[in-house]
């Protein structure tokens, strides 16, 4: 091959005719089809052309190379010039004009039914030679359009297989059957679309004619053409004006098309224009679409209903997925319109050749701006376009896409400043507003104070009750009894909280509720009762409805008479007084140093009760009968508060047990005293979790009561939940407001349970321990034996 | 910091796994798949608990020589498993977990898509990404 040197003008204008040319994007041209289209549109005599197609190497290679395209050019800018066919004037020629070719309307338009419209690129064909390539970077090269020099729309995508040219040969493809525009045969320029190509025509058929330069930017808009094809949209009306092609309006898509590469053209003329924008011709081709499915312009189309529609297209399942991650922005599995016109763009844009990109271009973020005023003018000044982007955008919808340029190659000229940022800044807004939308879960109504509560959750609702107690009543000193009870979860201080809090309670309630609030005693006696089912005590009319019946591991059962006795037998009691007298003046939120203080204090009235019942668990055998008394008392403790209703049976159990079965009840006994008085102390409210150790414990408390009545001289007795449940049951009826009482009841419920629940976890491990300590006990009895019988 | 990140399904079929190619990449493979069996065992172990209060994240699922072996299972037994390299320095709990749930959130984005068919092979250029990003970070 001869080599060729080529002004930059004509290696310009080359390779933008290759591009287009090469519809394969296979670099080489077949030495049909468009080539020899381009060679007729030069108007040159077939044996011309074939004279350059010998000697451009082409018949001997049987295609053509870009060089051998090259040279064919060259040759037909000589034959166009008259000059003399020879490969030596190739180069000789200085100064040749660029070959012109001619593309005639029939040619064109049969070429464009087959191929996208590129209205446009048409019209000029005769009058402007150079086609704005601004116009519609892809589009126009649809097919002949390209032909012109300015066509090169392919020149801003000389690497890509020609744009251009591929969109020609996918249109078949393109899904529902798009229709290529046919080519309007629009008589030259004039047939613009007034609205927008007028004003960028001029400028650009001045320019055209110089043949130089019109290949702005052409990005690819063939896609506009072919997605134009998915319908007839009315923009296309004032398309044809602009196609100066096609006769057929095979399909309004055409115009659409047309139009959009109108606009494209313009744009490009103006200068380089994102190639991702959407026309406003596209833009309502797409937005018809939209209504096609969702009716509801500012609704959503489900991601089904999307994946139906963009199946149409034939694109692969692989490249259809990757439309969608890059169009459902805010990735909710639907598309609002801005998506779905940027999905609708992106797959026209893959139907034409383009890439996709990695990343959504800017110009198809969907942005916030409603979309509802798409005019669909594509006058929207396209020439506005130019710079892309408001322009287009204001025009019509405020809507992101704006845009139109045609411009698609994957180059994402993000200039395009709107909408990304406002549709990001939207759907982060969105985004945001959702997550804060997440409220947070309203606290706990149990937890009504913020006291700075020391521990466990009993005492969270002891302090609660407490507060409560103190708002609606004077209860001051049940705190203290509230407080109690959540120390008491412990064991050892079980025995001594009872004690003391029995005392206390006892006290208190001698002195508050005992003596003022008998009815509210009895009536939280009585709901407490009811909510362990079991007090068939004289259960006084209980305010408020009963909460669920659950039983009390506190003194619910006593009804306010047995309450009243205890407490007054309570009362009795120095020791207890004594533990009265400490506990009003302990700060609810320390009811342990009191406790601690009281078991102390009880420790002498105990006697080995005490001690023999903390260290119960390692030495119950031993100290039984010590623990069983002390269990009885204890057992009273808890049992009373806890048992509402149970009946005395208990507490004669528990006298007898205390003799006969000291053992086994003493540590039945403790264990479920310790149960109970941590749960009595907390909240006297029937516990749930702890219902099967309160039933137990409430036969025993049954009995105990039943000793209670013999047993006077068990201060302790009264325990701290007694007390507790006095008072609480006093406080709701003093305060007598139902929906405070019950309110209180279910608080109090809440942290029986709390307690209960810990109290049982505790005693669980009680008993874990226990039985560890037994079995390592056998061991040694058995390492014993042999040693006894020798 | 990961050498090889899988992405396993319900049915213990790899829906998803990378590893660095400069190692052999069977040998992750088979780390993956014995890894399984530790998070099933981590699974049933808390199954008896309500399923609310099964955490996702599973922690280290066993340390070798060289890597370590991380676990993460969703709701609906996805599980995502991450190997990274001990001679790394040990990266903190709180960032295998951010893997992790940037992983999950990726995945979740891929399910949303309407053209991915669950129980396909993950093919999301943006979950590729992700990763590659978390694979970069490492080694």
């Amino acid at each position: 091959m001869e080599s060729l040197t080529l002004s930059d003008v004509e290696q310009k204008y080359y390779s933008d005719l290759f591009v287009y040319c090469d519809v394969d994007n296979t670099k080489k041209v077949a030495s049909n089809g468009k080539v020899l289209d381009l060679f007729r549109a030069a108007q040159l005599s077939n044996d011309v052309v074939l004279q350059i197609t010998e000697l451009c190497g082409a018949t001997r290679l049987g295609h053509f190379g870009r060089s051998q395209f090259y040279i064919a050019l060259k040759l037909i800018a000589l034959a166009q010039s008259g000059l003399p066919l020879r490969v030596e004037s190739l180069n000789s020629v200085k100064d040749l004009p660029l070959p012109r070719f001619v593309v005639g309307k029939n040619e064109q338009e049969s070429r464009h039914t087959a191929m996208y419209p590129d209205t446009e690129n048409q019209g000029p064909y005769s009058s402007v030679i150079p086609r704005p390539p601004g116009r519609v970077p892809a589009k126009k090269l649809s097919t002949h359009e390209v032909i012109q020099p300015c066509v090169s729309a392919v020149e801003p995508q000389p690497d890509t297989t020609s744009p251009v040219v591929s969109p020609h040969q996918s249109p078949p493809t393109s899904p529902h059957a798009w229709r290529k525009h046919k080519r309007q045969a629009s008589g030259g320029a004039v047939d613009r679309p007034p609205a927008v190509a007028g004003a960028a025509w001029p400028p650009f058929r001045e320019a055209q004619p110089a043949g130089d330069g019109m290949w702005a930017s052409h990005s690819p808009p063939p896609v506009q053409e072919s997605w134009v094809s998915f319908t007839d949209t009315p923009p296309s009306s004032t398309l044809p004006a602009v196609h100066p092609s096609s006769a057929q309006e095979s399909t309004t898509v055409r115009t659409v098309a047309s139009a959009a590469t109108t606009n494209e053209i313009q744009r490009q003329a103006s200068g380089y224009e994102d190639p991702w924008k959407i026309t406003d011709e596209q833009r309502q081709y797409y937005i018809n679409q939209f209504k096609t499915i969702q009716p509801d312009l500012t609704g959503f189309i489900p991601g089904s209903a999307a994946k139906e529609f963009f199946t149409k297209s034939k694109l692969p399942i692989l490249e259809l997925s990757h439309i969608w991650e890059l169009s459902d922005f805010d990735k909710d599995g639907a598309l609002t319109l801005d998506e779905f016109c940027a999905a609708f763009h992106l797959v026209v844009a893959r139907k034409n050749g383009y890439d996709l990109p990695e990343k959504l271009p800017e110009s198809l973020m969907p942005k916030l701006i409603d979309l509802d005023d798409s005019a669909g003018v594509p006058e929207s000044a396209p020439e506005v376009g130019f710079s892309s982007s408001p322009v287009e955008v204001t025009p019509n919808k405020s809507p992101s896409m704006p845009s139109l340029n045609q411009n698609w190659p994957e180059l994402n000229q993000s200039n395009e400043q709107w909408e990304t940022f406002s549709e990001r800044s939207s759907s982060s807004q969105t985004l945001t507003q959702f997550d804060s939308n997440i409220a947070p879960a309203d606290p706990d109504t149990a937890i009504v104070h913020p006291v700075p509560i020391r521990m466990t959750p009993s005492k969270i609702h002891m302090q609660e009750m407490e507060l409560k107690r103190t708002a609606s009543d004077h209860t001051h000193p049940t705190s203290p009894l509230m407080a109690k009870p959540p120390e008491l979860s412990e064991e050892k201080k079980l025995a001594a909280i009872k004690f003391p809090g029995s005392t206390v309670g006892d006290g208190y309630s001698s002195s508050d509720s005992f003596t003022s609030d008998q009815e509210p005693i009895s009536s939280a006696v009585t709901r407490q009762r009811s909510h362990s089912g079991t007090s068939p005590e004289g259960l006084k009319a209980v305010a408020p409805p009963p909460p669920p019946p659950r039983p009390h591991a506190s003194h619910s059962r006593s009804s306010s008479l047995d309450m009243n006795r205890n407490f007054t037998a309570v009362a009795a009691g120095t020791q207890q007084q004594a533990g009265v007298v400490a506990f009003p003046p302990a700060v609810p939120p320390r009811p342990l140093p009191t406790q601690t203080s009281v078991p102390h204090g009880h420790r002498p009235v105990d006697g080995d009760g005490l001690p023999a019942h903390s260290s119960t668990s390692p030495q119950q055998m031993p100290e039984q009968p010590n623990f069983a008394d002390f269990s009885q008392f204890q057992v009273f403790a808890v049992e009373q508060p806890v048992d509402d209703g149970d009946t005395q049976q208990d507490g004669g159990q528990v006298e007898k047990g205390v003799d006969a079965a000291g053992a086994v009840r003493a540590t039945k006994n403790d264990t479920q005293a310790e149960e109970r008085t941590p749960a009595t102390v907390n909240s006297a409210k029937g516990s749930t979790p702890l219902a099967p150790p309160p039933k137990p414990v409430r036969r025993r408390l049954k009995s105990e009561d039943e000793l209670r009545p013999d047993v006077e001289d068990h201060p302790q007795k009264s325990s701290v939940v007694p007390g507790v449940l006095a008072t609480q049951a006093s406080i709701p009826r003093s305060i007598g407001k139902d929906k405070k009482a019950i309110q209180a009841s279910i608080r109090r419920n809440k942290e029986t349970n709390t307690v209960l629940a810990r109290l049982n976890s505790e005693l669980q491990q009680q008993l874990k321990d226990l039985l560890e300590e037994r079995i390592s006990l056998e061991v040694q009895l058995e390492q014993l034996r042999p040693f006894s019988h020798l | 910091m990961a050498v090889c990140v899988a992405v396993i399904a319900k049915e213990n079929y790899p829906l998803y796994i990378r590893s660095v190619p400069t190692q052999n990449e069977l040998k992750f493979h088979y780390t993956v798949h014995t890894s399984l069996d530790v998070v099933e065992e981590k699974v049933s172990a808390v199954g008896k608990a309500l399923p609310d209060q099964r955490e996702l994240y599973l922690g280290l699922l066993y340390p070798t020589e060289d890597y370590k072996v991380y676990g993460y299972v969703t709701n609906s037994k996805v599980k995502f498993v991450i190997v990274v390299d001990s001679s790394n320095t040990s990266l903190r709990d709180n960032e295998i977990r951010s893997m992790f749930r940037k992983l999950h959130s990726s995945f979740t984005d891929v399910m949303c898509n309407p053209f991915y068919n669950p129980g396909d092979t993950i093919q999301s250029k943006s979950f590729d990404s992700i990763v590659s990003a978390m694979m970069v970070q490492s080694s």
